[in-house]
């Protein structure tokens, strides 16, 4: 029997649960966990500058490592600023649990000092969450919030613990045991089998992964798949990684922008296989119009995702990693050579706009090139905008938890902070983040917590002086109305940068590949400034709510 | 509510704070209607049984899968036969309020 309290129990808890580093900000209402956490020698706090960068900080983490990472706010103005980081996770299944601090329980509904509902705002945001209304709760609340961040389709979890809570004693007999995840759903022989008839049945089957294929680590599994079945592989945003880019069944990105010869390429198979995807409207287009003439089988882990947005002829609910494995051994060696045949001449009559080869000319081939000088254990971040799509569409990506970017919420300010998780949870690797001039300015004050912790993390800004995806679409959508996404003023970026403490190159003044050679070479943090010409579109493109055959550029490789 | 087909949502979830909110959390974010709400708790009081008066929509469905994956719902079953006790309420209301009108 120990005596503990509130804020020492949560700690210990955290500890069993193989926590090391914990990103977050002190406040008044999360100060006694704070107090406790110095003692802790397991954990490593990771001061960050605002509470969106600490959430997102724990993202890069967990996006990383695919395990639930932690972050902290006070309450307040702290819970606020810590809520886009978990609407990010939550769109795009990364386990997080984020404690929040409240004001005393007596003081709760009061309209107390820096009292926010913070249970009422986390509910459509989170997977779960809990206001904890006695210490003893902690004991059953923090292995469960694991346990749920962890289970099934991943997600946040909140934990809002009030500020007496944190300090009130409790006796402890034994600390629960540390929380796992539930076993995936069995999947049923039968649909395996119905599932098999059909891949081997089809003339032209495309399978078709998502974020799901990279949280359940079955990126190797799924290219065996492929080969054997000749089946081309499509990815969306998030499952950009699964693949080799060069991998002769990619057949890239679908959707909005996806290649033109892609799209085509879609609309001619006779059966999907889709697996982690949702169909998210940036992937399907206009949905009743897509590939309607396929039959779908759906593979998700999430109940909710099987026919939601399209009727399918099979849906499997399960682990995808398990349900691949299942079905490798009935899936038939083809070679398909009509399919592929018929997709390689519509990819020559459509030459992709992605480049073959880097160079200079233009972002696409640059990111190429800073592709082909990396490691390929680099981890890659965007941030929002241009930069993000051509990033997509050009790095040459080999396998793996290896793409971090804001799929389903398109948060601008994302890829510095997840670049510093990354880093810090993988820090035998480097880390790059493809950013934009107006999206490092969301969270450059973490510019800060690179240094303090010297990460391994490079930003390679393009500095287009605009937003320039909105821009793109005011000129393309709204006659050339480009209002309010131009930025009127040249912020020197380098001089700033350097004020932080970063290594700095600067494209402008010299641009070589031995330059760029150099820059990442350098350990620790280092900016690459390249500007680029606002006309740089990021091309081809569906409009949007537009069906996926209807796309603008792309039937010329100019 | 006349003009509409109506079916009545019986879900078993915990009793404790916060639960009716993620329930309705999901109604409200769909503009969805819930047109009456009837909660009591179950014999042991830990958990509790809600039942919401609805139209019948193409959306309940997935609507009914996302409840299910909400940590505090238990169960969920569309019925609607329950719609009569509805009825009764309404009919009780209703003279309730004449009556008070009255008074
Ligand atoms: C937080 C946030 N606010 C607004 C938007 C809308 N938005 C999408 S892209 C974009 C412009 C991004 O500009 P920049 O980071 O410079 O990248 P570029 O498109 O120029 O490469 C904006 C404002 C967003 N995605 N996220």
């Amino acid at each position: 029997m120990r005596e503990m309290t509130g804020a020492e129990c949560t700690v210990r808890l955290l500890e069993r649960q193989g926590i090391t580093i914990i990103s977050g900000i002190p406040g008044g209402a999360n100060l006694p966990l704070y107090d406790a956490l110095s003692r802790s020698k397991q954990i490593k706090h990771i001061l960050a500058r605002h509470e969106q960068g600490a959430g997102f900080i724990a993202q890069g983490m967990a996006r990383t490592t695919g395990k639930p990472a932690v972050c902290l706010a006070t309450s307040g103005p702290g819970a606020t600023n810590i809520v886009t980081a978990i609407a990010d996770a939550k769109l795009d299944s990364v386990p997080l649990v984020c404690i929040t601090g409240q004001v005393p329980t007596p003081l709760i509904g009061t309209d107390a000092f820096q009292e926010v509902d913070t249970y009422g705002m986390s509910i459509p945001i989170t997977k779960h969450n809990f206001l904890v209304r006695s210490a003893q709760e902690l004991l059953t609340v923090i292995p469960e919030a694991f346990r749920l961040a962890a289970s099934g389709r991943p997600g946040p979890v909140l934990v809002d613990i009030p500020r007496d809570v944190q300090l009130e004693h409790i006796a402890v007999d034994d600390l629960p045991a540390p929380a796992v995840a539930d076993a995936p759903p069995v999947v049923s022989d039968t649909d395996i089998a119905t599932a098999a008839e059909m891949i081997n049945r089809a003339a032209r089957p495309v399978l078709w992964v998502g974020g799901g294929v990279v949280a359940a680590q079955a990126d190797a599994i799924c290219k065996n798949l492929a080969e054997t079945a000749s089946m081309p592989v499509t990815m969306t945003l998030m499952g950009l990684s699964v693949i080799p880019r060069d991998h002769e069944l990619n057949i890239g990105m679908l959707g909005m922008h996806a290649e033109r010869y892609t799209n085509m390429a879609m609309e001619g198979c006779d059966l999907i296989v889709a697996a982690g995807v949702r169909f998210d409207d940036r992937a399907t287009g206009k949905v009743n119009e897509f590939c309607p003439n396929a039959k779908v089988i759906h593979i998700d882990i999430d109940h909710c995702e099987l026919d939601k947005l399209r009727s399918v002829s099979l849906g499997i609910l399960g682990d995808i990693h398990d349900v691949f494995s299942k079905l490798l051994p009935k899936i038939e060696t083809k070679p398909r050579k009509e399919w592929i045949g018929y997709i390689s001449a519509l990819k020559s009559a459509f030459p992709p706009h992605s480049p073959s080869e880097s160079g200079f000319e233009s972002p696409q081939k640059f990111i190429r090139l800073v592709g082909e000088l990396s490691d390929n254990s680099t981890i890659v971040t965007t941030d929002v905008g241009k930069h993000q799509m051509w990033t997509a569409q050009s790095y040459p990506f080999t396998g793996g938890r290896q793409w971090l970017t804001s799929g389903g919420l398109g948060t601008m300010g994302f890829g510095l902070p997840v670049a510093i998780g990354a880093a810090l949870a993988a820090p035998d690797k480097k880390v790059i983040c493809f950013s934009g001039d107006g999206s490092i300015l969301m969270n450059m004050q973490e510019l800060a917590t690179a240094v303090e912790h010297n990460v391994d993390v490079t930003v390679v800004l393009f500095n287009n002086q605009c937003l320039g995806l909105v821009h793109q679409q005011q000129e393309l959508f709204f006659e050339g109305n480009c209002f309010s996404s131009e930025y009127p003023i040249a912020l020197d970026y380098v001089a700033i940068l350097r004020g932080f403490g970063w290594h700095v190159c600067d494209l402008a003044e010299n641009c070589s590949e031995e330059i760029v050679k150099q820059a990442l070479a350098t350990e620790g943090p280092c900016l690459i400034h390249m500007p680029v010409s606002r006309e740089e579109k990021v091309l081809p493109m569906v409009p949007p709510g537009a069906a996926n055959r209807v796309m603008i550029g792309g039937d010329t490789n100019g | 509510m006349a003009n509409h087909a109506h079916t009545v949502l019986d879900i078993l979830v915990n009793n404790h704070p916060g639960v009716m909110a993620h329930v309705t959390g999901l109604f409200s974010r769909r503009a969805f209607n819930v047109e009456a709400i009837l909660c009591l708790p179950v014999a042991d009081t830990s958990t509790s049984r809600i039942w919401l008066l609805v139209n019948e929509d193409g959306r309940l469905d997935q609507m009914m899968r996302q409840m299910r994956k909400l940590q505090d719902v238990y169960e969920v079953t569309a019925s609607a036969e329950h719609t009569k006790v509805f009825a009764d309420l309404a009919s009780v209301m209703s003279s309730e309020s004449n009556q008070s009108m009255a008074g």
